[in-house]
């Protein structure tokens, strides 16, 4: 099992055939006479754990253990919304002969995940009292220009348009960064550019064109989705398959087939010889609940969740590489603490000074 | 969407008005051959000789917003 602790009933989430059973927490003050459950720094430095399963250049999966859905919940709408990102807002169009109208294409540039990284920009100015002006400190600008022209080399019995002209598909990779002012020093790590070179934004035929110039800002993906760093993020609780009464052998490959595969095994015994079933990877379940749907299982076995075991799943879709996102929603999170705390304080010194 | 111009004419195409009559680019109807057409001469390709003519779009600069 991976937990640490053999779980307790308390945190473990029921699943039957028709409904889930113990679903809130009840590890709160109050709810168990003669129980202290206030919150504790010391416990929690103990119970809290996160563990790295997987990574790989786009996604993560981690596990984070012994903390409260509010929290673990807190972290996951934060990294879809409140994790800053660059993505192009204004598109200031001269020319687009294309097929697509002008309104279009600009969606589609906006939803172009790029490669800034957000620390360097600053915010533009939401303030009423404070004029929005675009600097080069809150503003990148790209450029798209692209013609299409038949190509002279083809073959007069070519069809594929790829082959018969050039630029005959609008892509990501077409935008050109145009540095302002120091950025092509502060950005001069990493080129700006689209995360996805591949992206087709337009398609076009000979003669048609697109000029246009775009200015990327930093927001968040409360605003619009385009700001959002990540493509998913989500997170399960960890399955628990408990077996209360031996499977009987010869019902025991059907009772591995229940599951999804990797998740329980048919092994030998080696005392008697006969099949029985071993629990190998819990993790792995899908929870179909197939198992329920047996008669001869009924009473054999129980299904839960661990409550408090979170399997986070990131794909990042933007300039953070995925191990990077939970750190920064944390930081994201700590300062609208400090914003409350600050505000909190401040109406303390308030009010000392008005009794 | 919203698409605002706010009159400064960013480069975009701002031809005088009456002074002299520039010579028009237009694009045939039937084979997309860029023709320059003066005010009086006869409208037709001289690629293809069609007698229908495109206006091409204006290189006013147009904003809107990426969403």
């Amino acid at each position: 099992m991976p937990s640490a602790a053999p779980p307790s009933d308390r945190n473990l989430v029921g699943v039957h055939k028709e409904y889930v059973s113990n679903v809130s927490s009840t590890d709160y003050p109050g709810h168990y006479p003669g129980e202290d459950h206030s919150w504790d720094l010391g416990l929690f430095n103990e119970r809290c754990r996160v563990q790295v399963q997987r990574l790989s250049q786009r996604s993560i999966e981690f596990d984070l253990v012994g903390v409260d859905a509010s929290v673990a919940n807190a972290l996951r709408r934060v990294i879809i919304a409140e994790v800053p990102t660059v993505a192009i807002e204004q598109v200031y169009v001269w020319n687009n002969t294309s097929v697509i109208v002008d309104e279009v294409l600009s969606h589609r540039l906006g939803l172009v995940p790029l490669n800034v990284d957000p620390r360097l920009l600053e915010f533009r100015s939401t303030d009423p009292d404070v004029p929005d002006i675009p600097t080069d400190q809150n503003t990148m600008v790209f450029r798209l220009n692209v013609r299409c022209e038949r190509n002279p080399a083809a073959r007069r019995d070519e069809t594929d348009p790829e082959v018969l002209y050039r630029n005959s598909n609008v892509l990501a990779s077409h935008i050109t960064w145009v540095p302002q002012v120091e950025q092509a020093t502060t950005f001069a790590k990493l080129t700006p550019a689209s995360t996805k070179p591949n992206i087709v934004l337009a398609k076009l035929r000979p003669g048609q064109e697109i000029e246009l110039e775009m200015h990327a800002t930093k927001n968040i993906g409360m605003e619009h989705a385009k700001w959002s760093p990540v493509a998913t993020a989500s997170y399960r609780l960890l399955p628990l398959i408990i077996l209360k009464a031996p499977i009987p052998p010869h019902l025991c490959r059907k009772f591995a087939k229940c599951f999804a595969p990797g998740v329980v095994e048919v092994v030998k015994n080696s005392r008697t010889g006969q099949d029985e079933v071993k629990i190998v990877n819990p993790r792995k379940d899908t929870v179909s609940r197939e198992v329920l749907r047996h008669e001869e299982f009924e009473g054999l076995v129980e299904l839960k969740r661990q409550r408090d075991f979170f399997i986070f799943n990131i794909e990042s879709e933007g300039p953070y590489s995925p191990e990077e996102l939970l750190p920064e929603a944390i930081t994201t999170i700590r300062n609208k603490i400090k914003v409350i705390r600050d505000a909190a304080q401040k109406l303390v010194v308030d009010m000392t000074i008005d009794t | 969407m919203s698409h605002q111009n706010d009159g400064t004419h960013y480069g975009g195409y701002n031809a005088p008005a009456h002074e002299s009559k520039p010579d028009m680019e237009y694009i045939c109807a039937d084979c997309g051959a860029n023709n320059t057409l003066k005010s009086r001469d006869l409208i037709r390709c001289r690629e293809c000789g069609h007698r229908i003519m495109y206006k091409k779009r204006t290189r006013r600069m147009v904003q809107f917003e990426a969403r």
